[in-house]
């Protein structure tokens, strides 16, 4: 690192999209400097925790199978967003999706077919080989072999703007501040979901519920800093990706183990031992990003995934043992809930099972008769002990709210101008693409492709 | 079998939290055998275990991958716990049990051992022959180091030697495959077999998926494979030598030592080339086996520590040592059989060759056996076990 001198692109963040967004520039011929918050053992943000991407492909393409075509993203990704989302944006996302993996592979990333247990994302996600870890390590090798800077540790405090016009940095970096000039800023630093107070004012008190699956390092202090200059924001502050994870997680960084998959092979009560939504509305996979919402919704913000044994062995495990007991009553009593309330809700639930064929791998149609909320698909009677349960938690994977971008991934300025000098990429903007709900792999994908054009843009206006 | 040779409930606890959280995860199931085992179980006892550290060549790609390797709070060292629960499965299959505390003290035992070899075969040679031909050159056709230690002599010392050591592999290899059968009992295939011989020959999983692996260090490369193949076929072309040494004495009639090719030709033999093969097979294996353990021992050197299990360091250097002493040993005897040094050669590079073999059983060398019994567990295990648990 040289301070004396002017960077052509500072890039704020150390994910895949900052290092997308930096190794495009280096290769463009600028100079680049990379300031990541974490120290080297956490570097790459959330995209440690990472490990596909959603891509579209006309044929079979490296480990994907088949076809993914633009058309069938795209109705995938109506269904969980409902339409809240820039189409122009989104479409440019899901048409580049397609250049992902050549790009990712020159920077010596490397893929593998679909994980064990997960064979229904053979054809739409591409896997990385060791998981997002082994994404940052490649990376970080790249940037470093081709020149960039990277400096580890060094958190941007402030962002010296002058109409839409970004001059310079202050970071501290071991106690000790520094500036640094650039002819351009790239921030890929992530959303705001690890700062809690932030959270706390979007959701109130609820947020003191809420797990962070990844790096405790998000903490939204450039965003904070973008829009006390005037950059104009998109979202609402409590849309997230958020997922029903295990209670028993640590509050930062449990990444993806903290999963519960069983969710659609039982049912989920609150703290009341109410059943509140339909388990088994749709494969597990197509539904794990809406019950963080769901449970976020419940008294204390807590919810438990109760099953029988007929349906152990059948799911990924997860990390944490489950609760287990001979008999309803000794399970609510582990669970501190009440017995009678269980017993009840459970009995219901049986008695409302209609006989048919169970299938877990198909939408078996076995539900449940005059119940509510009903069960559509994969309702069994819970009645073979031992029985088992999971406490479920929000766990918050990144916040929407962001900055406005447009094709550039150049800032958008309240006065709806585009900044001339400063790019966003990741969940930092990722918000214009994802106004609600989530998609499996698809943070990844914007990463990359907003990454890259940034990438180019900011050396491109930088060395013209 | 004596109960010190267990392997310690901590390290059991410390295999079953790991897999537990691998289990949960899965990322880094494209690098090699062990995360699809692993799949293929719910829940880790002490067998499974001892057949997964078996399972893994230790080639760190996945602590480098993990995202919770130190210093996340999970302290997950994949590698490590493995290679510490392998040494505890080395001294648990160990036969004769009590001598299972020699892996602890290998570096030394080899060390103690070679020189008592040296000092025995010393002892064997001067009962039998006088100071005065020992110290004297004598050529090929008188048999050159045949007059120091008779045929006989070396058949003797070395088979007993040997027998012992076979014996040893194999009883060690029936605990291992009992210990580690667990609720799979599908009997060997004729293409497991075949599979899990393919996949040791080739080093399959020592590839890191293609690239290579994460060692000394986090960049992929193929160096520790190649020294390891260069290691492992330069002893295999060294058994080849002597193989056809045996064949060419008992069948044949042709005595030793083979003549080394264009130089020592017997007059009037038309087929010294044939004759060379134990020097030529001989002569490309002690390459490989200078090469390789050499590479090896560098490439330990300059591995991250973080990832090593420092009860093993002497028992790795012991053996790969006492693989390159043999090597050097055996050009220095070929180059000088016909000159007055070559008493003290024999005596060398026999003495090296009986402390190699003695510790074998109990060193470096069983990585070898029980790595080809998982594999064929392996093997076997694809053909009968699914995948447990999906999303």
């Amino acid at each position: 690192m040289n301070l004396s001198f002017t960077y052509d692109v500072l890039v704020v963040g150390g994910g895949n999209a900052a290092l997308c967004a930096a190794i495009t520039a280096r290769r463009a011929g600028a100079r680049v400097l990379v300031l990541e918050s974490a120290p080297k053992d956490f570097r790459g943000g959330n995209s440690r925790h990472t490990r596909n991407l959603r891509c579209m492909h006309k044929q079979p393409m490296v480990v994907l199978t088949e076809a993914y075509t633009e058309d069938e993203y795209w109705e995938d990704f109506m269904k969980v967003t409902g339409g809240l989302t820039n189409e122009p944006l989104a479409r440019m996302a899901i048409r580049q999706s397609e250049t992902c993996m050549e790009w990712m592979m020159e920077q010596g990333i490397r893929f593998q077919p679909s994980l064990g247990g997960t064979l229904h994302l053979s054809r739409t996600n591409a896997f990385f080989l060791g998981g997002g870890k082994a994404l940052v390590n490649a990376l970080y090798r790249t940037a470093e072999n081709i020149g960039v800077d990277i400096e580890y540790g060094s958190e941007v405090r402030e962002l010296k703007i002058t109409e839409g016009r970004f001059t310079s940095a202050v970071f501290s970096r071991k106690g000790f501040s520094h500036e640094v000039r650039a002819k351009a800023l790239v921030t890929a630093s992530g959303g705001f979901q690890a700062n809690i107070p932030w959270l706390k004012k979007a959701w109130g008190d609820v947020a003191e519920n809420f797990i962070i699956r990844g790096t405790p390092y998000a903490n939204g202090l450039i965003l904070n800093l973008l829009m006390d200059q005037g950059v104009k924001t998109i979202g609402d502050p409590t849309q997230c990706h958020a997922v029903a994870i295990d209670a028993r997680a640590p509050r930062f960084d449990g990444g993806i183990i903290t999963r519960v998959d069983c969710v659609s092979l039982g049912i989920v009560v609150n703290k009341n031992a109410q059943r509140f939504y339909d388990e088994g509305e749709d494969f597990w996979p197509k539904r794990y990003a809406i019950w963080g919402r769901l449970v976020a919704g419940q008294p204390d913000q807590i919810g438990y995934s109760i099953i029988d044994s007929k349906a152990m062995g059948t799911f990924m495990p997860p990390v944490f043992p489950p609760i287990e007991a001979n008999s309803i009553s000794e399970l609510a009593e582990l669970l501190k809930l009440d017995p009678e309330a269980l017993r009840k809700t459970i009995y219901e639930f049986n008695n409302a099972v209609q006989p048919g064929k169970f299938d877990h791998a198909v939408m078996d149609k076995c539900g449940t008769a005059g119940l509510t909320p009903a069960k559509t698909n994969w309702a069994r009677k819970i009645d073979k002990p031992p029985f088992y349960a999971y406490p479920l938690r929000p766990g918050i994977t990144f916040t929407y709210l962001g900055v406005a971008v447009n094709e550039q991934a150049q800032v958008i300025m309240k006065n709806d101008k585009p900044s001339k000098n400063i790019y966003a990429a990741g969940e930092i903007m990722a918000g214009n693409i994802l106004g609600k709900g989530y998609l499996a792999g698809i943070g990844m994908t914007i990463g990359t492709i907003f990454g890259r054009i940034a990438g180019g843009e900011a050396a491109r206006y930088a060395k013209g | 079998m004596p109960k010190d040779n267990q392997v310690s409930p901590e390290l059991i606890q410390e295999g079953e939290r790991i897999m537990r959280i691998c289990n949960a995860c899965r990322y880094c199931e494209g690098f090699c055998a062990v995360f699809p085992a692993m799949e293929r179980r719910l829940t880790f006892e002490e067998s499974d275990l001892n057949y997964l550290a078996n399972l893994c060549h230790n080639c760190t790609e996945c602590y480098y991958a993990c995202q919770y390797a130190p210093p996340q709070e999970f302290e997950l060292n994949f590698p490590k716990t493995l290679a510490e629960i392998r040494l505890e499965t080395y001294k648990k299959y160990a036969w004769p049990g009590p001598f299972a505390t020699l892996f602890q003290k290998n570096g030394v035992a080899s060390s103690v051992l070679t020189v008592a070899s040296i000092i025995l075969i010393a002892v064997v040679i001067f009962l039998s022959t006088t100071t005065e031909s020992f110290f004297s050159a004598h050529s090929d056709i008188k048999g050159a180091f045949y007059e120091v230690m008779s045929h006989k002599a070396m058949v003797v010392t070395f088979s007993t030697v040997a027998t012992f050591m076979v014996l040893a592999f194999v009883i060690g290899f029936i605990r291992f495959w009992n210990d580690t059968r667990g609720a799979n009992s599908a009997e060997v295939t004729p293409s497991a077999f075949v599979q899990a011989v393919g996949d040791t020959l080739q080093l399959k999983y020592l590839d890191g998926a293609d690239s290579g692996c994460a060692y000394p260090n986090e960049v992929p490369s193929n160096a520790r494979r190649t020294f390891h193949h260069l290691t492992f076929y330069g002893f295999l072309l060294c058994f080849a030598a002597t193989a056809v040494g045996t064949i060419f004495h008992y069948v044949l009639g042709w005595e030793g030592p083979p003549p080394i090719p264009g130089i020592s030709v017997l007059p009037g033999e038309s087929d010294g080339l044939l004759r060379s093969l134990p020097v030529i097979l001989g002569s490309l294996g002690g390459i490989g086996l200078l090469i390789g353990p050499a590479g090896l021992l560098w490439l330990k050197s300059t591995r991250n520590s973080l990832l090593a299990d420092p009860k093993q360091n002497g028992m790795d250097a012991g053996f790969l040592v006492l693989l390159f002493l043999t090597s050097l040993t055996g050009f220095f005897l070929t180059a000088f059989r016909e000159t007055s040094v070559m008493g003290s050669l024999v005596v060398l590079h026999l003495g090296v060759i009986m402390g190699l073999f003695l510790t074998m059983p109990y060193g470096k060398f069983v990585h070898g056996i029980y790595r080809f019994g998982a594999l064929l567990r392996n093997a076997v295990e694809q053909r009968t076990m699914p995948q447990l648990g999906s999303e």
